[in-house]
């Protein structure tokens, strides 16, 4: 008989609570997290709480990010916890360790959470099984980024009041777009009526099946007529292993004009996760119009972690 | 040495034998196949309730011997096969060095004599170094033992050096195996093309990846006349595209796995890497395809596809994981619990599919249960209830999806060449 030398790594402690992603939260939960955003959104800028006082955070970024590092750090920050920023170069992933070696070492230091972004799809979920630290996922490859999802929900919130029956149009690469997922789960959850628009190569027939009230245009002013919210994704040129459209003319047929937005609902809005590409995925003149929600959205993402980082470290 | 096994419930589906006998075994041959047998100085080995089939045959797995002996090696992955009821097993070229030569291919056939505890028949590759660049040196390959050529999982993509395998095979009358799969098509790709791979985000293998070289496969059969065996087809088009060239007379067989008929992509539990393999999990309807298939012959026979990979390849992020799984241990099991307790066929059916039916794809000269044939037997059980779990497995890796999986039925003891190598009460009995 062999020997067994491989350790039973499953259920190490209590099972924390973790934020991986949307599609695993219920209705009830999205709500508390929006109302507990709008809440912090609320508190004045200058007062340091005390929610998370003695606790750790680890923000661990395997992928560039400046908004959604900056925007946790500082979340954590105004609610009184300590931060450590972690960027991947600097790891010993550079020298050859595994990336449970990697997360075991640092949860054997008792963070509190880790927040992690990474360009593998699942690497948080596959981590969370041999981890007792609380995740929060930052984003995972093309799969989910819960808290941007979240933001965008507030951000709508606030000018139209509610989800239900709203006409969004997501339009861009979204095959290759975990801020699409993301919001696909909540939107389609909420009851909007959501359609999605790119080149039939980043728009395929199984997104409809991700959840209810989703449909599909090739067509850019279909997607956009009538529409109260436009979303538009950033081309990620990066994500994709092979060209799934030219991208000297992406512009032409799915970027995002003044004209366009005159198809759309008188009051409608305009987001975008950033960074934008201006000119690739949507002209300046929109960018920086009344339309554009941009910089509202950079906002809300603050009040949104800290209401999920609160989340997490309840018992 | 004799051995006696009373009272078992005998299949031989070549001969269509299917009744209760006593079979006698003398040194390493089978000498007599009768309803009662008297023979007092022989060790009996007693099969009341059970099935004594041919030794089953396996021409699809993974040893990993040369060069990657960390995940297996051609005695634990023979060990594994012995437990799993296999009497031979084909293995795939993929080691390191390639087995493109008769080198290679000999140290194989050498290093099974000394440490295999069934028997091992080396595959060889079609191109040298499986680049897709030069023809391998088949015939030297095939001296040596090879009794087919594959590049398994790193298809032949240019399709004129396809066509020249396949003729220059046939000359020395072996069989070219292929693993299906256009490169372009699949680029990327995790797991099935389909809402799975939309939800988890991962880059999907598409079902036309397959498609595409199946077709071409036939094409090239009927052109050339050569034998091609389609290695684990896994989806409903390539299934009836491979009916259709049979209703032909196209000289093709195609083998599907255990896990391809027994799980879909919806099964796979989030990013757990033990699910991952090429061809992929694919959807219900294709398993019902695969099922049909078997029953109606358009698939020849069951192969496993055993692809031992250590723990630490196959703990990482999902898309860094190599593809493959283990499936020995586990295939009877499977197809009992899938194709026999569902009721849709009969066990000399299935013994068939892993028996002479495999044997006959590469023409190797095993599967039958007769007097005066070399005494490889298989005897299971349809009802006995055990666990498979990874913790147990002789293999060296423990990438199953099945761990912790309850079957009704599996092997109950393993005989090559006259050898009780392996029972389940026992274990490994052979050293």
């Amino acid at each position: 008989m062999l020997e067994r030398l491989a350790p039973d790594l499953h259920s190490i402690g209590p099972n924390p609570r973790n934020l991986l992603g949307i599609e695993d939260l219920q209705r009830p939960e999205i709500e508390h997290l929006l109302e507990r955003g709008r809440f912090y959104k609320a508190v004045r800028r200058t007062e340091k709480l005390t929610t998370l006082r003695g606790r750790s955070i680890v923000n661990l970024f395997f992928e560039p990010s400046t908004r959604t590092r900056t925007s946790f750090e500082i979340a954590a920050k105004r609610l009184g916890a300590d931060t450590i920023s972690i960027s991947a170069l600097g790891t010993s992933l550079a020298k050859g360790e595994s990336l449970v070696d990697t997360l075991n070492t640092l949860a054997a230091m008792n963070p509190d959470i880790i927040v992690m972004r990474h360009a593998a799809s699942g690497a948080p979920h596959f981590l969370s099984r041999y981890l007792s630290t609380a995740m929060i996922n930052a984003g995972d490859g093309l799969h989910e980024h819960p808290t941007q999802a979240l933001l965008d929900a507030l951000t709508i919130l606030e000018v139209k009041g509610s989800l239900v029956g709203l006409r969004v149009a997501i339009i861009g690469d979204i095959a290759h777009s975990r801020v699409a997922r993301s919001n696909l789960h909540l939107l389609s959850k909420f009851g909007a009526d959501i359609v999605v628009c790119g080149p039939a190569t980043t728009v395929s027939r199984n997104l409809t099946r991700l959840g209810p009230g989703i449909r599909l245009t090739h067509q850019m002013r279909e997607a956009v007529r009538d529409a109260d919210v436009i979303m538009m994704l950033r081309v990620q040129l990066e994500r994709q292993n092979v060209e799934v459209f030219p991208k000297g003319e992406y512009f032409r047929y799915y970027g995002l004009s003044l004209e366009h937005v005159g198809l759309a609902k008188p009051d409608a809005i305009v987001l975008h996760p950033g960074p934008i590409n201006r000119g690739r995925e949507i002209s300046s003149e929109v960018a920086d119009s009344q339309r554009s929600m941009i910089l509202s959205q950079v906002e809300n993402g603050v009040a949104i972690r800290m209401a999920v980082l609160e989340w997490v470290c309840e018992e | 040495m004799r051995l006696l096994i009373r009272n078992g419930r005998a299949i031989d589906p070549a001969t269509g034998l299917d009744a209760k006998r006593d079979v006698l075994i003398d040194g390493a041959s089978i000498v007599a196949i009768e309803p009662r047998i008297e023979c007092p100085d022989a060790r009996v080995l007693e099969a009341e309730g059970q099935i004594v089939a041919p030794g089953f045959v396996d021409i699809h797995v993974h040893l990993r011997e040369p060069g990657i002996e960390h995940a297996e090696t051609i005695e634990s992955g023979s060990r594994a096969a012995a437990a799993g009821g296999f009497t031979s097993v084909c293995c795939m070229p993929n080691t390191f060095p390639v087995n493109d030569s008769a080198q290679v291919t000999s140290f194989i056939v050498e290093r099974a004599r000394r440490t295999a505890a069934v028997h091992i028949h080396p595959i060889g590759a079609i191109s040298k170094g499986s680049k897709g660049e030069r023809l391998a040196d088949i015939g030297a390959m095939h001296a040596e033992g090879a009794v087919a050529i594959s590049d398994d999982g790193i298809p032949v993509m240019n399709s004129g050096l396809m066509r020249r395998a396949m003729k220059y095979a046939a000359s020395f009358g072996i069989t070219v195996i292929d693993h299906c799969e256009d490169l372009n098509l699949s680029c990327g790709g995790d797991i099935h093309e389909g809402i799975q791979s939309m939800r988890l985000g991962l880059g999907g293998l598409p079902s036309c990846a397959e498609d595409v070289m199946v077709a071409r496969d036939i094409i090239l059969a009927a052109d050339t006349g050569a034998r091609i065996h389609i290695a684990h087809i896994s989806t409903a088009s390539s299934i009836a595209m491979v009916r259709h060239a049979k209703s032909l007379g196209i000289p093709v067989t195609s083998e599907v796995t255990p896990h391809h008929f027994a799980l879909t992509d919806e099964r796979i539990p989030g990013y757990d890497s033990n699910f991952k393999m090429k061809p992929p999990l694919r959807t219900q309807r294709d398993i019902d395809a695969s099922i049909e298939g078997l029953a109606d012959g358009t698939i020849d026979c069951i192969a496993t596809d055993h692809a031992p990979h250590t723990g630490h390849t196959k703990m990482q992020e999902f898309e860094r994981c190599p593809f493959g799984v283990t499936g020995l241990e586990t295939a009877l099991g499977l197809a009992l619990e899938n194709l026999y307790h569902t009721g849709t066929m009969d066990l000399p059916r299935l013994v068939q599919l892993f028996t002479n039916a495999a044997s006959d794809c590469l023409g190797l000269d095993h599967g039958r249960l007769r007097p005066g044939r070399e005494a490889d037997v298989t005897l299971f059980s349809t009802e006995r209830e055990w666990t498979f779990s990874v913790n147990n497995t002789l293999s060296k890796s423990r990438n199953s999806p099945f761990d912790g999986t309850e079957f009704r039925g599996g092997p109950t003891a393993t005989i090559v060449s006259g050898e009780v190598v392996w029972t389940a009460e026992e274990g490994l009995v052979k050293r």
